[in-house]
Parts: C-alpha cells; sequence; structure tokens
C-alpha cells in the first residue's frame, strides 16, 4: 500500500516535470530551473553532510571550481557543453580527493572552519590567476543558443536531470555499503573504527561524489548563466544554503534535500520578490527561527502538530 | 633594516589582531560555539566608534570602554534570547544559527550606514615616530596611532586574562570551560555565564572595533575579513588560552606583513588560510601546543 503511493508520487511528479517547460512561462521554468539546482546541491551536500555527519561547509568551494573548471575549459577550446560540464565536475572531485583526506582528520568545529576556508583560498587563488580566469573581471561564457526560449527550457532539462542524478546517486549510496559505513561513521566514529571500517576511505570517496555533483552542478550554473565571476560562484552563502535545506526537510533522510530545496526556495523567492533591498537579513532571520523553533525540520513538525499520530518514543534530538 | 620594519609593521598589526580574537576564542572555548556574529560586532563596534567621533567629537580610544559595555549588552541579549537555544545542538546547528544572524547584522549594518569605507581621521593625526632620531643605528618607523592601539589592544587581553583568572565570575566561566556539568553540579548557573562569557567576547569585540577604527576603513563588508583572523589566531595560538591569542595574534600580523612584502598584499588571505588548513592537519593544538584553559 506504502510502497504503490510512492509510486504513484513519483509518477505523478515525473507528469509534471516533463509538462512544465510546454505548459510555463519563461519566469516559472526559471524558477524551476532553479529549484533543482537547489535539490542536486543539497543532495550533493546530504551525502557527507546528512549521511557521514560531517559538517562540510565546502559546497561553495566544490561549485566554484566546477563553474570555473568548465569555464576555463569551454572558453579556450570550444568544445562540447557535456564534455565542459563533466571537466568541472571532475576539477571538483578531484580537488575532494586531494583535500579531503587531510581534512576529514579533523572532526566537528575544526573540520567546519577547515572546508570553510577552502572555498575563501580557491577564490582568491582564481582571483589572482587573471590570465587563466579573467580574475575579479570574470569570465563571459556566451550562449550557444540565440533562441531563449529554447535556451531556458535546455538548462531546465539539464537541470533537472542533474538533480534527478543526485537524488539517485543518494539513494545508491545509502543502500550500498558505503551507505552503511557512513552511517556507522555519522553514529560514532570510533566504534566504526574498532568494528575494522576504513573510515578515512569512506569518508574520502563519500566527499568527492559530494564535490562531483556540487561541481557539474555549478559547470552547468555557469552556463546556463552565461558569466561567472569569483565572487559569486564562491559566494559563503552557497555552503549556507544546501546545509539549511537539508535541515528544513529533516536531517537524516533521504527526501529531506527534495523537500528542503523547494521550501526554501518558495522561501527565498517570496522574500526576494517583496523585499530586495533587505532580502539577506529577512533570509538571516528565516534561518535563525527555523533552527531555534524546528530543529528537526518538517519531519519534525509533522509529529508535532496536533492531528498527528505520536510515535512512541518521540524523535530523538541528534547532538 | 627593510627585514627589521617589516617585522615592527607585523608586531603592531599583531597586537590588534590579538585583541579581536581574545573573545571569539574565548566564546569557542566556553560554549563550544564559533561565533560567526564576532566578525560583524567588530565593525559594529568601529562604526560606533565612528560616529562617536564625527558626531560627537569622542576620541576612539576614549570609546573604547563605552563600545565594550554597549556591544556586552546587545552580546548577552543575543546569547540569553537566541544561542543558548541551541547551545548542545550539534556543530552544524550553532554554526548556521549564527550565520544568520550574521546575514541580518551585516545587512542591517549595510542599509543604515551604506557600503562606503570611513575612517577614523584623527585631528590632529598622531604623527610617526622615527626611531633613527633617538637611535641613530635603528633606521625604522612607528606610526603612533597603531603603537597606541596596539597597546591598548594588549592591555584588553591582559585585562581579560585578570578577569578569568581573579574574579569570581572569571573562575567560574574557566570552570565551566573544563567540564560544564561539573561546574554546574557545584552550582555555577551555566545559562548566566554562558550568557555572560557571549557578552564578554561581544564586548572585546567591540572594543577591538573601536581600537582599530583610526587605522583601518571600516565597511560591513570587511566583518568576513575580521572573522577569519580570528579562525586563523584560535587555530595558530591554540584554543582557549589567553597567551595563544596573544602568540597567535602576533604570528598572524608577523606572518602577513612578510608575506604581504615577499608575495604582495593580494596573497596575504590566501598565505594565512593556507597556513591554518596545514595546521590544524600538522599541529590542530596550535603552535604552543597544549589546550588552554585561561
Amino acid at each position: 500500500m506504502k510502497r504503490t503511493g510512492g509510486l504513484l508520487l513519483l509518477g505523478l511528479c515525473a507528469v509534471v516535470l516533463v509538462a512544465l517547460p510546454f505548459t510555463s512561462s519563461n519566469y516559472i521554468i526559471r524558477l524551476a530551473t532553479f529549484a533543482a539546482m537547489y535539490v542536486a546541491l543539497a543532495a550533493s551536500w546530504n551525502v557527507i553532510g546528512g549521511m557521514a555527519g560531517y559538517p562540510s561547509f565546502a559546497t561553495a568551494a566544490f561549485f566554484g571550481l566546477g563553474a570555473y573548471g568548465a569555464g576555463v575549459v569551454l572558453s579556450k577550446t570550444g568544445t562540447f557543453l557535456v564534455l565542459g560540464w563533466l571537466c568541472g565536475g571532475v576539477a571538483a572531485a578531484l580537488f575532494a580527493l586531494l583535500v579531503g583526506p587531510a581534512i576529514l582528520r579533523l572532526r566537528g568545529h575544526y573540520f567546519a572552519v577547515a572546508s570553510l576556508v577552502t572555498a575563501v583560498v580557491l577564490r582568491e587563488i582564481i582571483n589572482s590567476a587573471t590570465n587563466l580566469t579573467g580574475g575579479g573581471m570574470g569570465l563571459n561564457l556566451p550562449p550557444r543558443i540565440s533562441d531563449v526560449d529554447l535556451l531556458a527550457r535546455q538548462y531546465y532539462a539539464v537541470m533537472v536531470l542533474l538533480a534527478v542524478g543526485a537524488v539517485g546517486a543518494g539513494v545508491l549510496v545509502s543502500r550500498a555499503k558505503i551507505g552503511w559505513a557512513l552511517r556507522c561513521i555519522e553514529q560514532n566514529e570510533d566504534a566504526a573504527v574498532v568494528l575494522g571500517i576504513d573510515t578515512l576511505y569512506y569518508k574520502t570517496a563519500a566527499f568527492a561524489l559530494s564535490g562531483l555533483i556540487a561541481g557539474i552542478t555549478g559547470a552547468v550554473y555557469a552556463t546556463w548563466i552565461g558569466y561567472i565571476d569569483p565572487t559569486d560562484v564562491f559566494e559563503d552563502i552557497l555552503s549556507v544554503k544546501p546545509i539549511v535545506m537539508v535541515l528544513i526537510g529533516g536531517l537524516g533522510t533521504l527526501y529531506a534535500p527534495v523537500v528542503g530545496a523547494l521550501c526554501f526556495l518558495l522561501l527565498e523567492e517570496l522574500v526576494w520578490r517583496n523585499i530586495l533591498s533587505f532580502h539577506a537579513g529577512v533570509l538571516g532571520l528565516l534561518i535563525v527561527a527555523l533552527l531555534v523553533f524546528l530543529p528537526g525540520g518538517l519531519k519534525d513538525l509533522a509529529t508535532r502538530l496536533p492531528w498527528a499520530r505520536r510515535s512512541p518514543a518521540g524523535e530523538a534530538v541528534r547532538s | 633594516m627593510l627585514a627589521l620594519q617589516i617585522l615592527v609593521n607585523g608586531i603592531l598589526l599583531g597586537g590588534i589582531y590579538a585583541s579581536i580574537a581574545g573573545g571569539f576564542s574565548l566564546v569557542w572555548g566556553v560554549l563550544n560555539v564559533i561565533n560567526i556574529l564576532h566578525g560583524s560586532f567588530v565593525v559594529l563596534g568601529a562604526y560606533m566608534a565612528f560616529f562617536a567621533y564625527t558626531l560627537l567629537g569622542i576620541h576612539p580610544y576614549l570609546f573604547v570602554p563605552i563600545a565594550a559595555l554597549l556591544l556586552f549588552a546587545i552580546g548577552l541579549a543575543v546569547q540569553y534570547a537566541i544561542v543558548n537555544r541551541v547551545i548542545d545542538a550539534p556543530v552544524l546547528v550553532s554554526l548556521t544559527l549564527t550565520f544568520g544572524l550574521t546575514l541580518f547584522l551585516d545587512n542591517v549594518m549595510l542599509n543604515a550606514f551604506k557600503a562606503d569605507f570611513r575612517k577614523v581621521n584623527l585631528r590632529p593625526p598622531l604623527g610617526i615616530i622615527d626611531v633613527s632620531d633617538y637611535l641613530p643605528a635603528i633606521d625604522i618607523i612607528v606610526p603612533v596611532d597603531r603603537l597606541a592601539s596596539m597597546a591598548f589592544a594588549i592591555l584588553l587581553v591582559a585585562l581579560l586574562y585578570w578577569l578569568l583568572r581573579r574574579t569570581s565570575i572569571g573562575r567560574a566561566i574557566v570552570a565551566v570551560r573544563m567540564d560544564r556539568y561539573a561546574a554546574s553540579l557545584m552550582g555555577v548557573d551555566t545559562r548566566i555565564i554562558f550568557a555572560v562569557t557571549f557578552g564578554i567576547g561581544a564586548a572585546m569585540a567591540g572594543a577591538a572595533g573601536a581600537l582599530l577604527s583610526p587605522i583601518f576603513p571600516i565597511s560591513p563588508l570587511a566583518s568576513t575579513a575580521y572573522l577569519g583572523k580570528a579562525f586563523v589566531i584560535c587555530i595558530l595560538g591554540g584554543l582557549g588560552s589567553v597567551t595563544g591569542v596573544l602568540v597567535g595574534g602576533v604570528a598572524l600580523g608577523v606572518l602577513e606583513s612578510f608575506g604581504a612584502y615577499i608575495f604582495g598584499p593580494e596573497h596575504s588571505l590566501t598565505l594565512s588560510f593556507t597556513l591554518l588548513i596545514l595546521l590544524l592537519i600538522f599541529r590542530p593544538t596550535g603552535l604552543l601546543g597544549k589546550r588552554g584553559f585561561i
């Protein structure tokens, strides 16, 4: 019964996703593309942050590196878009493989700070490599199709595929051996080591997968928007948004990235449209309110509503 | 001589940096919360000093205690009303929460004060000391405003040390830092101590902001840079010790000065953050190599 319900819901989503580009305005398409991008980023973070429990603030580093990897390759060689996107993703994954073994030895605050700092270092390096990246002037990536409607729909399709791929990768990971290892690490890393789990290996693999997804997302974003500069694609808030999304959805679930990203986008769009000059401040207040009043996300809300069935033991707060 | 001049510049800078990091290190150590707000508190203190000087004519150095008091009240309120609610939550939550608060505060400051870079231009300017006038063998110059700011900054850090060492509230803070559960069993109200500690951290930030207002340009966009420096200093000096903050601050100041000379000033941030990552990996306890409590 539950399974058929789930399948029905999936089918409905698929129908909506396919029908959207044929029926909607460019504004809605743009919004939906952003939604898909957020889902992909949240799913990317969920692998390392949700499953392994490592508070990674490296999403901006991966995103920016992916954007610049693709940007540089595409503007220097003029190769196929897909190849450029892959280059961006691979660049971010390689970076994760390089830095991961070092910073994944750290725990808690120290890991958070180290991962946050990687984005700043990358931004400064790319800022100063002027002849390759254009430095602070940014990098122009002219669109390859002149039809605006078609372009919007093309990137919608690519982002949706990416989001589906990212969520799918999360499902596969959580069902595979690595998913089991990551959950062990999340619960008690020392015990996981005692059990004989090569924790550094699995953490690095999760970090690299997170990097790959965020990197490809950044690459697609770069060609979609058509212009990137270091302050834009390495912005700190890019690292925080996916975390907030997953927290909205409820930490530790596979659907959190999807639900959380959609809710977050909705809130963000409302704030943007109504309070332009103060949107960052309102976003900050929303984040604070969410963490203070709804620490378990929407998952928590469902059990708190008066008509909801009480779970026997209640939801334990992770610490 | 040039090397000596760079060294002196670095030490002057480092003393001021130490006062930026002092409160940050205290809050991190005692509350186990990385306070992303810290950089914004520094900027807020600097703005207060700026307006106190331009509108009321209060000298920034005289304004230091007032900035500290105002920020203490703000910090106390923020901690008691908001941060206390997530004090036992995972790292992720407290970090994201203070990040949200920073977004808010920075946006408020951006709207209220605009993004123009401002600076307190002391009239008359304090000028420079040419050391070769007194000691002909040593050919360096020392800007008086930096020297004075550094002296006050070190005084502030010393005051923090005295507070933690000699006062009963300071001893309670140290006790909570060592073991918050044991401390609460000894009759220490940890909620109050957390709020006071956060307030002291904010006060240090505000005082540091007032001290650096005559030296550095003030802008809401500078808060991240100050936060970054506080991070690096904590890691350099080791978390939670006042001596560590001094050592880390001076080390960062000297490092930045030489780095700016050798690689160019645009790379100083990359340099210090690369150093931070390397230190975290190879020597997470800092240069002093021990976990500090005071």
